[in-house]
């Protein structure tokens, strides 16, 4: 509460340069996001960037209570990863929940961008499971490379993605918001980065053709749909042919893991957004020589692990993206 | 004057041996000359060497050092492994000469390749 007047005068600095005339920019949002990551809340309402400490939102008068949605995003559990820079990711994963279960307005439904497990255990899908029960919400997933060793992804469908397509694609609504599940890990070609495939691009056009142009969007899929790292595999070969049937759309909004740390950009009416996970951290692009786990002290592992928040207020432009860490 | 012919005899059994393993050198130390095992180690997203060069006939083994699992697959769907999880092993014996270019299914961008010739 004490930082309230602080980050008003922070937030009004935040818009800059106006371009589009909604009260937002991209440099402005950037910055918001990384105060966000330090425990303020920035939300996007009718085009305007405002922000107040996590927590003075209890008993607060803000629209986004009304006729919007909420949801979660987490990702990259990894659930059998023992190693030095997280030998118990039960434990984060649990603290994550709690995360999720103390947010001021509860999600609806959860989204997990993908590596559930570390090796495509049984084991260790059951432990996901039965660790995200305690959240009381329907979880939908999407596989990372992690969770389709061995056969094919065929445990990963069995599980999770009954009534998906192909490798387990699929898309659902929910209160006017159309969202769109991809399998970007399968067949991955040598020196490649995620693939989509045809099969799966012929789906997606067909999917939101005749959606009206008003409809937001969000997909989620485990590798970045942008070109974050392309050197460390971070991207998506085919990405730009599927993001090309999504031009129409006036609010689109991509969610994915992978990289182990949250990175956002903004290009036009996309807003491409990257989670933590809540196993272990992987060095920024390039500051490392590969992106494996990252080693930090103990006492700071669960400032480095988090969950993301999504807010869509019914009729604004963008959703607002609330990353937060697991301390 | 049996002693005598014991250490005769046993002389000459000694001069033979070193005779043959002069002649045979391979055959008297086949023991101590076989070959190291080949082996690629994979370790922080790289296999090494990247190029490995191997007879006919050669196993060649992959142990994964690196603290992620990692997968071994051929280009051209000749082998795959499962998934190897730290300290895991995997081996396959190459009976053909050819260049076989493989990489890691679950990161693409780490490629290697073994020529057998």
């Amino acid at each position: 509460m004490r930082n309230t007047k602080l980050l008003e005068k922070v937030a009004a600095g935040f818009i800059e340069h106006d371009h589009n005339q909604d009260g937002v920019n991209r440099r402005g949002f950037l910055k918001c996001m990384a105060w966000a990551g330090t425990g303020a809340l920035c939300l996007i309402e009718g085009g305007v960037l405002t922000s107040s400490a996590l927590g003075s939102q209890m008993g607060s008068t803000k629209s986004h209570k009304t006729s919007g949605l909420s949801f979660v995003q987490i990702s990259d559990s990894h659930m059998g990863f023992n190693k030095p820079a997280n030998p118990d990711v039960i434990s984060t994963l649990k603290a994550a929940v709690d995360k999720i279960n103390a947010l001021p307005e509860a999600p609806e439904f959860i989204l997990h961008t993908g590596d559930i497990t570390h090796l495509s255990k049984p084991e260790e899908f059951d432990n996901v499971d039965q660790i995200l029960k305690a959240t009381n919400k329907q979880i939908f997933f999407v596989p990372g490379e992690h969770d389709v060793l061995n056969d094919d992804g065929a445990t990963f469908r069995e599980r999770y993605a009954r009534n998906g397509r192909g490798s387990g694609w699929y898309s659902f609504d929910q209160k006017g918001v159309h969202f769109v599940a991809l399998v970007n890990v399968m067949n991955l070609k040598a020196g490649g980065l995620g693939s989509l495939g045809n099969e799966q691009l012929e789906w997606l056009e067909d999917d939101v053709k005749h959606l009206k142009s008003s409809t937001p969007i969000v997909v989620f899929a485990h590798i970045p749909l942008w070109s974050v790292y392309p050197q460390w595999g971070w991207g998506t070969d085919d990405s730009a042919q599927a993001l090309s049937y999504l031009k129409k759309f006036g609010s689109v909004t991509v969610l994915n893991g992978h990289i182990h740390q949250t990175m956002q950009k903004i290009e036009g009416n996309v807003t491409f957004h990257t989670a933590c996970s809540t196993a272990f951290p992987q060095p920024a692009p390039g500051k490392a020589d590969g992106p494996g786990p990252m080693k930090v002290p103990a006492e700071q592992l669960r400032s480095v692990l988090g969950i993301t928040d999504v807010n869509y207020v019914k009729g604004h432009h963008s959703l607002g993206i609330v990353d937060s860490t697991l301390v | 004057m049996k002693r005598k012919v014991l250490l005769a005899v046993l002389t000459l059994l000694l001069s033979i041996a070193d005779v043959v393993s002069l002649v045979y050198p391979q055959r008297a130390g086949a023991q101590e000359s076989k070959p190291g095992a080949i082996e690629v180690k994979v370790d922080n997203f790289t296999f090494n060497p990247q190029t490995l060069t191997v007879p006919p006939n050669s196993t060649v083994t992959w142990t994964n050092k690196d603290d992620i699992p990692h997968t071994i697959v051929s280009q051209n769907g000749l082998f795959k492994s499962k998934a190897l999880d730290t300290d895991q092993g995997y081996s396959y014996t190459f009976t053909k000469a050819g260049t076989y270019e493989y990489f890691c299914g679950l990161h693409p961008k780490m490629v290697g390749k073994i020529v057998v010739q």
